[in-house]
């Protein structure tokens, strides 16, 4: 059967703090998978161009922010049925990362951020030696 | 003969929609109506009785409401088809934008009538390599089609259409005799 994509709405963060702007910031949908070499982090966020991203690694946390630029409305809406915003998102990474591999690519609005596993985490065969 | 063909599954079928009330005929000659090309602009059947359109309509009055409250332009409204649209318009012009990320031109098929368009299109899907395994799957993948019907007559031939980052552009000339006129007053 053909899969047929649906439309998830976007999720608006609820802020802790006070905003210093009016306009919403969104919970970009992602997918990540992993293989042995990597974490592979794909975001969605619409709008956000090669300058408007912002990744930081600190410790285990990965935080990714996406700013957009906000065009001037001169044109009447007659029909909304999406608004616009920034993006914020921040995961807790359980693999040791190599920080100094990571590679981030920005393309038709989707964030992608590969993550290399450092040495130690990668895992290992361990073979079991007859006594 | 006749109590052969009432045992005929079309016979079957016939009782079944008598003993549907009207209301919810109508409800579901709707449905199957919608489907993935849903127009934007709908009318409301006045005579719509069921719990279910009534309390739809109840949600998207509170939602417009405080969306009015909080200072929105207009209410966010959902169509429940990928994607989500905006249409708005000036003197000349209607425009419509998508977002679709991760979409790229050349895997939209865009018709443009005289008062409809039709946005097609297709997410495939990341190419993952071997062994992979996942620890989240928000994105999705796969086709769709929207119809979007506009608020006026469009002239078709000189409609344009571009994509930047992951959002589609449509701008749709309107046609001559739809546009504002001015008429000037002469003072006598």
């Amino acid at each position: 059967m053909e899969k047929n994509l649906e439309l998830r709405g976007k999720k608006e963060m609820e802020s802790k703090g006070e905003l210093t702007q009016r306009r919403p910031v969104f919970i970009p949908a992602v997918d990540i998978f992993e293989n042995k070499e990597a974490l592979v982090l794909i975001a969605d966020m619409p709008g956000v161009t090669n300058d408007g991203v912002e990744i930081h690694l600190e410790d285990s946390e990965l935080t990714i922010r996406g700013k957009v630029v906000e065009e001037e409305q001169t044109a009447m809406p007659v029909y909304t049925e999406y608004r616009s915003g920034d993006y914020y998102r921040s995961f807790t990474l359980s693999n040791v990362i190599d920080q100094q591999k990571i590679e981030a690519s920005m393309k038709d609005g989707v964030l992608k951020i590969i993550l290399p596993k450092a040495e130690t985490a990668k895992p290992r065969q361990i073979t079991v030696k007859a006594g | 003969m006749t109590g052969l063909r009432a045992k005929s599954p079309r016979g079957a079928n016939l009782v079944i929609w008598a003993g549907v009330s009207d209301a919810e005929t109508r409800s579901k000659e709707k449905i199957s109506k919608g489907g993935d090309h849903m127009a934007i602009l709908r009318w409301r059947d006045p005579f719509e009785t069921t719990a279910f359109t009534e309390l739809n309509r109840l949600q998207e009055e509170m939602n417009m409401l405080f969306d009015r409250f909080f200072g929105e332009r207009t209410p966010v409204r959902n169509a429940g088809v990928f994607p989500a649209v905006n249409v708005s318009q000036d003197d000349d012009n209607v425009y419509i934008t998508a977002e679709l990320p991760g979409i790229a031109g050349k895997d939209l098929d865009i018709t443009v009538e005289e008062d409809t368009v039709l946005v097609r299109g297709e997410r495939k899907a990341e190419p993952e390599g071997e062994d992979v395994s996942y620890h989240r799957r928000e994105r999705g993948e796969g086709k769709f089609s929207r119809t979007v019907t506009l608020p006026t007559r469009i002239v078709a031939d000189k409609a344009t259409a571009e994509t930047k980052d992951g959002i589609l552009r449509l701008t749709l000339p309107k046609a001559e005799e739809v546009k504002p006129k001015k008429i000037e007053i002469k003072v006598g």
